[in-house]
């Protein structure tokens, strides 16, 4: 089955945000930024801007009706700045206006004064002020103190982890329409219109039931849109509150890209003890992250930071520590992963220092640390199937690991203006969303009476393909064909309270729901056939392609026909039902428990080529041996790991974010921000699935596939660094991320740097054949 | 935001002939969202980066129409008259045509922001001729474009599929453009656009206006050739503005040969400077470097002229062309004077450059068939990306030593370096080791690179060591090889 919406796609018809015919009235928001940092605002007067041409109103957060509040988790994010701002282009105004553009030339009639402060952007010097979120967090396995003493190596070390932006190629977009009475109806490019509802209704000072919020498709999300998607759509819905007419805010892309969060960067420390024979014994890590000026998600980031800090190798004694730093960014939110990327590059970076000292390849190190059935998670879950072992030697095997070794050997030996390096990357990845209670769905079928089917979930189609996940699923399970089944808009007055599409879990949770649902219509739709055909408790009744089956004998009943029975004879043909994941749990304080259903493995094979002259590089491929349960869809399956891989290798490479000590983002837009293209991907990328894989804890036995594809991306930081070595040899080189082509080709020659300068390098070389030295003419 | 001023342009839109009253500056992109609710096309940067915004652009060409893809979001409306503006609405057939299928069987659409730019992308292809759709050509069609989703392995498949499709059907080659449409590849009113532009074009009167001598081109302060630079740094400004479109007049394109120089006018694109056999006599490696420079969709509006004039420290061919010690041609009204390149900046972004000179033409000496020149160029992501260090080399051997030597450095300098000491103190030097090494020596005497965005100070003048050993490798691989030098 192919992508839902795909046709639509390719012939430009599929509508976003802002592509439906513009209401009458409609009003173009524009958000007047900090111009600082870090500052105390001393005045800001918007009168001049509201003179301007085709300004409608300039609203501060003196006109917010209700709380000037949008932390998700903790209060401490206003919408509007009001005495302080903390990351530069920190919301303070909103210019309405009959146009984007006069909105955007009025914001330079704000007379805003702010006493600049210094600015904090690094986590470790946050830390060091005092300027924590939230507490500290700590995972324990064994006793870590007591096994140093036992360990023949210890080796210890620092990462420093780069951010990431999302780049959804659709900028953040909402559309507010006031509605009679206080009502008020939002279109928004959000990945949880429950959490935009809630935000806006917050701001507003209404009741949810007042804010309805829709959700055709985002045009990406990527984490992006889970909690940051709410501010953009508040300010559209408080101009439509307070001017009565629709509102459109679309953030252009400098603008998306200074206001809004990004992955968290990571520093952090590392001791890892290992056995002469290249068991793991000991392993400790502290995370330092730069969670940004506020809040947001960072605290269930940082869960999953330390949750995956052990990524799929056996730890017996094992302390992960954790703090989320304030600092003077944009919050840093969710993307992709979640914080396990950051925590799985750790313990990969301290199994290459270990490999190093102990005379090991890295890959045999990784290979004998791998999770078998019974092992303990970092949170005192065991891990029940593992497939550690499995994907890394089926993978190793299917895409001839060996060979892979010898063709970089040979090559590194034949090539002094080239090296090779490659590296395996397994993965493992916990599905749920870490917060316990988030672990729920609801869906909502109605078969109508010509036997077409119409569902809502929560879930948001944002490319990944859930629509067409849940119309499989809900065309399985009634026995109809798919396209009898068209899945609804998410929205807030179908659905209630749902999670944000997100954790990988959208599948999970709302295809869950979706089943529970169409089980609901079934049974009732059953139990009328039993009567009609007057079957006796052993029978067995199905639905297969739209024909009624009794005991697998086709029946003259036919899906229409039952459908049409069933409304005369006054049987319910909708249902709603709640889905919420069995047998998880996490204490908090103990910091254990069972918060993942289950688990997800792959590994990947990395193989680059550096110029050792130029310092650039080329991913020449990738192999993936993914562990996906049964697929669902394969098309789309693939769809995701090969996507998640290039963000993987994008933010290990080339996506550099660069903040300027005054909190500048120097790297503001598409031309300096630069995220993998069609050349940057390898030519040579095969992913396969496992074989013969169920799950029987997802729809169908398949595993989420969303987020955990990123992490292969990995790979290509070991595998580059494995060419770095093949020339410079095992000195230390930094575990600093992205490693960019400057970074290469500094650790390639950074030690000639004075030389080359000082124009002396090869010098030495010449010195034989230099009689008369023509030195510098001015002419 | 029409004013009553706004000039009217007639042009073709997809299968109709419009007549657009709009701000001369407003960008194709707001003009078909805003104002024709043609919102199939996107925008994801306005920048030119991502080619969410694709559309085709047609010109005649004697009983042609030849098409471009072309980022819609640095294209001004004016520059439409007597085209045809191709949008992906006009790719809406009664069925998928092949591309479209394609991209729909092969999974390689997941949110669909991108799809339509890159639909009109690949069939853009289809309008070249001959059809290519080898992996090469679609990687090229795709150069453009940013997809955050797919990752492109399915994207390149479709690509695949649309080849063999062709070739099965023995489409493409020669091109039929009657096939195409037969085969439900492309809307049959394509056929019709030579007559309608022509039709637009004799009813508006000739299509060019007064000639640069008369105009009052003179002194406008928005004139756009390519609009690649203009519109990325000051996009606000010109939308709502009058622009002037320096492509009115023809003499500021082709290519000659007159004096003992190869006059290239200003307006030349880019992609059309790839193709052209004279430069290739010149710089017979012109496709290669090409590769590392801008998209194809950039390259298709992006001018020589614009490259010069906007006077980036790191313009690619500017470097290129200081390196063979280009000469511009200058006029302003009927006056015409001749300018070194070498000696036309003055200082970050200050040039020997009044603002009512156009620049009309850009002469490179025909030199002895023995001179060679390399180009090198290092980026954070090798394609469509702004060099962080390029440079060119222009060397010429006689009777084992260096004659002749051309060497520009771009990103090291406040302005586009001409490395005119390097290059002066190493002809006469012999073919050796030590010569490469007196090179690198007094290049970072005549660099002053900055930290920015782009690298560390330190990284651009390791780049240029690197760079000038590249050079000397690549224009000499008789005499020298990489790992003498590593
Ligand atoms: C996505 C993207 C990628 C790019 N990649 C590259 C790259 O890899 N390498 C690179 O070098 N550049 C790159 N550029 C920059 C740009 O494309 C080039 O500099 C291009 O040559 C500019 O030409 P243009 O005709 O588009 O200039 P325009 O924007 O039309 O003009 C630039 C300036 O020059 C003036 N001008 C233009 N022509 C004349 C003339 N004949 N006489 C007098 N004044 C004139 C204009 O008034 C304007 O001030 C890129 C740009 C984009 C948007
Ligand atoms: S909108 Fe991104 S290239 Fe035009
Ligand atoms: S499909 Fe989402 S950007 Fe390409």
């Amino acid at each position: 089955m192919k992508h839902l919406d795909a046709a639509l796609h390719t012939r430009g018809e599929s509508a976003y945000v802002d592509d439906g015919t513009p209401p009458d009235g409609l009003l173009h928001a524009a958000v007047f930024g900090s111009p600082v940092a870090h500052g105390v605002v001393r005045r800001l007067d918007v009168t001049a801007a509201r003179q301007r041409e085709g300004v409608v109103a300039v609203l501060t957060a003196a006109d917010i009706p209700g709380d000037n509040q949008v932390g998700p988790i903790l209060a401490d994010e206003p919408l509007l700045a009001t005495e302080t701002v903390h990351f530069r282009s920190q919301p303070l105004a909103v210019v309405y206006a009959e146009s984007p553009e006069m909105g955007r030339a009025a914001l330079a009639a704000i007379d805003c004064d702010i006493d600049e402060l210094p600015a904090i952007t690094d986590p470790r010097q946050a830390f060091a002020a005092g300027e924590i979120i939230d507490r500290p967090r700590q995972l324990t396995l064994g006793d870590v103190d007591a096994a140093w003493e036992i360990c023949d190596v210890i080796v210890e070390g620092k990462c420093d982890l780069g951010g990431q932006e999302h780049v959804y190629l659709e900028t953040q977009r909402a559309r507010a329409w006031p509605l009679e009475g206080d009502n008020l109806r939002l279109q928004s490019s959000t990945q949880s219109p429950y959490a935009t509802q809630r935000t806006v209704a917050r701001v507003l000072g209404l009741p949810l039931h007042r804010i309805e919020v829709d959700v055709q498709r985002l045009g990406g999300g990527f984490g992006g849109k889970e909690d940051q998607a709410s501010p953009w759509a508040a300010f559209a819905a408080l101009g439509a509150r307070l001017t009565g007419r629709p509102v459109e805010l679309v953030l252009r892309r400098d603008e998306d890209l200074a206001m809004t969060g990004k992955r968290h960067p990571y520093q952090a420390d590392f001791k890892l003890g290992l056995s002469e024979a290249g068991e793991i014994l000991a392993y400790e890590a502290r995370f330092f992250q730069n969670a940004g000026c506020s809040a947001d998600l960072s605290m269930p980031v940082l869960d999953r930071t330390l949750f995956h800090s052990n990524n799929c190798y056996r730890i017996p004694h094992l302390r992960v520590w954790g703090v989320c730093c304030r600092t003077h960014l944009p919050s840093n939110t969710a993307f992709r992963g979640f914080g396990g990327p950051q925590g799985m590059f750790v313990i990969e970076a301290a199994l290459h220092k270990g490999a190093a000292a102990l005379g090991m390849p890295r890959e045999e190190l990784q290979r004998r640390n791998l999770m078998v059935n019974g092992d303990l998670f970092p949170y005192g879950q065991r891990v029940l199937e593992s497939r550690a072992e499995r994907t890394w030697d089926e993978g190793a095997a299917l895409f001839d690991l060996a060979a892979m070794g010898r063709r970089v050997e040979a090559h590194n030996a034949e090539h002094l203006g080239s090296k090779k390096g490659y590296a395996v990357m397994p993965i493992c990845f916990g599905i749920s969303f870490t917060a316990t209670h988030m672990n729920q769905a609801g869906a909502l079928v109605h078969v109508y009476t010509d036997g077409s089917v119409s569902v809502s979930t929560g879930g948001v189609e944002m490319g990944q393909g859930i629509s067409t996940n849940v119309a499989a699923i809900v065309a399985r399970s009634l026995g109809i064909a798919p396209r009898r089944v068209k899945v609804e808009s998410t929205n807030t007055t179908r659905i209630a309270n749902m999670s944000a599409s997100a954790a990988s879990s959208t599948t999970l949770l709302n295809g869950n729901a979706a089943l529970l649902a169409c089980h609901s219509i079934r049974r009732r739709l059953d139990a009328l056939l039993a009567e009609k055909l007057s079957l006796t408790a052993d029978q067995v009744v199905s639905v297969l392609d739209e024909q009624v089956l009794v005991d697998g004998e086709a029946t003259d009943w036919t899906w229409n026909r039952l459908v049409q029975e069933a409304y005369f004879a006054r049987v319910a043909l909708s249902a709603h039902e709640h889905f919420a994941t069995p047998n998880i749990w996490f204490d908090a304080v103990s910091g254990k428990g069972r918060p993942f259903a289950y688990h997800v493995f792959g590994s990947a094979l990395t193989e680059v080529t550096v110029d050792v002259l130029r310092g650039t590089y080329t991913i020449d491929r990738v192999k993936i041996l993914h562990d996906l349960g049964r697929p669902l869809n394969r098309s789309i399956d693939l769809g995701q790991v090969e996507g998640g891989l290039a963000q993987g290798l994008g933010w290990m490479t080339l996506e550099d974010l660069r903040y300027g000590d005054d909190g500048r983002l120097e790297s503001h837009a598409l031309a300096t921000y630069k995220v993998p293209d069609v050349y940057f991907m390898p030519e040579d990328l095969e992913v396969r699935f496992l074989e013969n894989a169920g799950n029987p804890l997802g729809p169908f036995h398949n595993k989420a596939v969303g987020e955990p594809p990123l992490m292969y991306g990995i790979g290509v930081f070991f595998a580059l660094r494995h060419a770095i070595e093949a020339y410079v040899g095992e000195v230390s080189l930094p575990y600093a991320t992205p490693l960019t082509p400057e970074r290469v080709l500094m650790q390639l020659h950074g030690r000639r740097l004075a030389d080359i300068v000082a124009g002396t390098d090869g010098q030495e070389a010449d010195a034989s054949s230099q009689d008369e030295e023509p030195s510098l003419t001015t002419a | 935001m029409l004013s009553e001023s706004s000039p009217t342009y007639c042009f073709l839109l997809n299968d109709r002939i419009v007549a657009a009253a709009a701000p001369s500056g407003q960008l194709v992109l707001d003009f078909l969202r805003r104002h024709r609710r043609q919102v199939g096309t996107k925008e994801g940067c306005k920048e030119g980066d991502c080619g969410a915004c694709v559309v085709l652009v047609g010109e005649l060409d004697d009983d042609r129409v030849r098409y471009q893809p072309i980022t819609s979001c640095l294209m001004p409306v004016a520059e439409l008259a007597g085209k045809h503006l191709v949008t992906i609405e006009g790719l809406r057939l009664a069925s998928l045509t092949p591309i479209q299928q394609a991209i729909v069987d092969e999974g390689a659409t997941q949110c669909g922001f991108c799809t339509p730019g890159i639909v009109i992308s690949l069939t853009a292809l289809l309008l070249q001729e001959p059809v290519d759709f080898d992996p090469a050509s679609v990687r090229r069609a795709l150069s453009g474009h940013l997809c955050r989703c797919t990752g492109y392995r399915s994207l390149l498949a479709s690509g695949e599929v649309v080849r063999r499709r062709l070739e099965d059907a023995g489409v493409g080659h020669p091109w039929d453009l009657e096939r195409l449409i037969d085969d439900g590849h492309l809307p049959a009113w394509l056929a019709e656009a030579p007559s309608l532009l022509r039709s637009i074009q004799s009813a508006d009167g000739s299509p060019v206006g007064p000639t640069l001598e008369q105009d009052a081109v003179a002194g406008h302060p928005w004139r756009v050739a390519g609009g690649t630079d203009i519109y990325v740094q000051r996009g606000d400004d010109l939308a709502r503005s009058a622009v002037e479109v320096l492509g009115r007049y023809p003499e500021m394109r082709g290519i000659h040969r007159a004096d003992g120089h190869l006059r290239l006018g200003a307006l030349t694109t880019f992609e059309e400077l790839t193709h052209q056999p004279q430069v290739l006599e010149l710089i017979p490696d012109m496709a290669q470097h090409m590769h590392w420079i801008a998209s194809w969709q950039i390259r298709n509006r992006a001018t020589l002229g614009g490259n010069v004039v906007n006077a980036s420290p790191i313009g690619d061919m500017t470097i290129l062309l200081l390196a063979l010690e280009a000469e511009l041609a200058i006029r302003r009204g009927e006056d015409m004077r001749q300018q070194a390149l070498a000696t036309f900046y003055k200082g970050y972004k200050e040039l020997e450059l009044e603002m009512d000179e156009v620049v009309t033409e850009i002469c490179l000496p025909v030199r002895d068939p023995a001179t060679k020149v390399h180009f090198e160029k290092v980026s954070k992501r090798k394609t469509l990306d702004i060099a962080t260090v390029n440079s060119a080399m222009r060397l010429r051997l006689q009777d084992g030593l260096i004659a002749e030597v051309g060497l520009a450095a771009g990103g090291v300098a406040p302005v586009p370096l001409f490395l005119k000491n390097t290059a002066k103190a190493l002809v006469g030097q012999a073919v050796e080791k030590a010569t490469v090494h007196l090179a690198c020596r007094l290049a970072q005497q005549e660099i002053a690179p900055i930290s920015d965005v782009r690298g560390s100070a330190d990284y651009k003048r390791m780049l240029v060591h690197q760079q000038l050993i590249a050079h000397f490798c690549q224009l000499l691989p008789q005499h020298f090889s990489v790992g003498d030098f590593l």
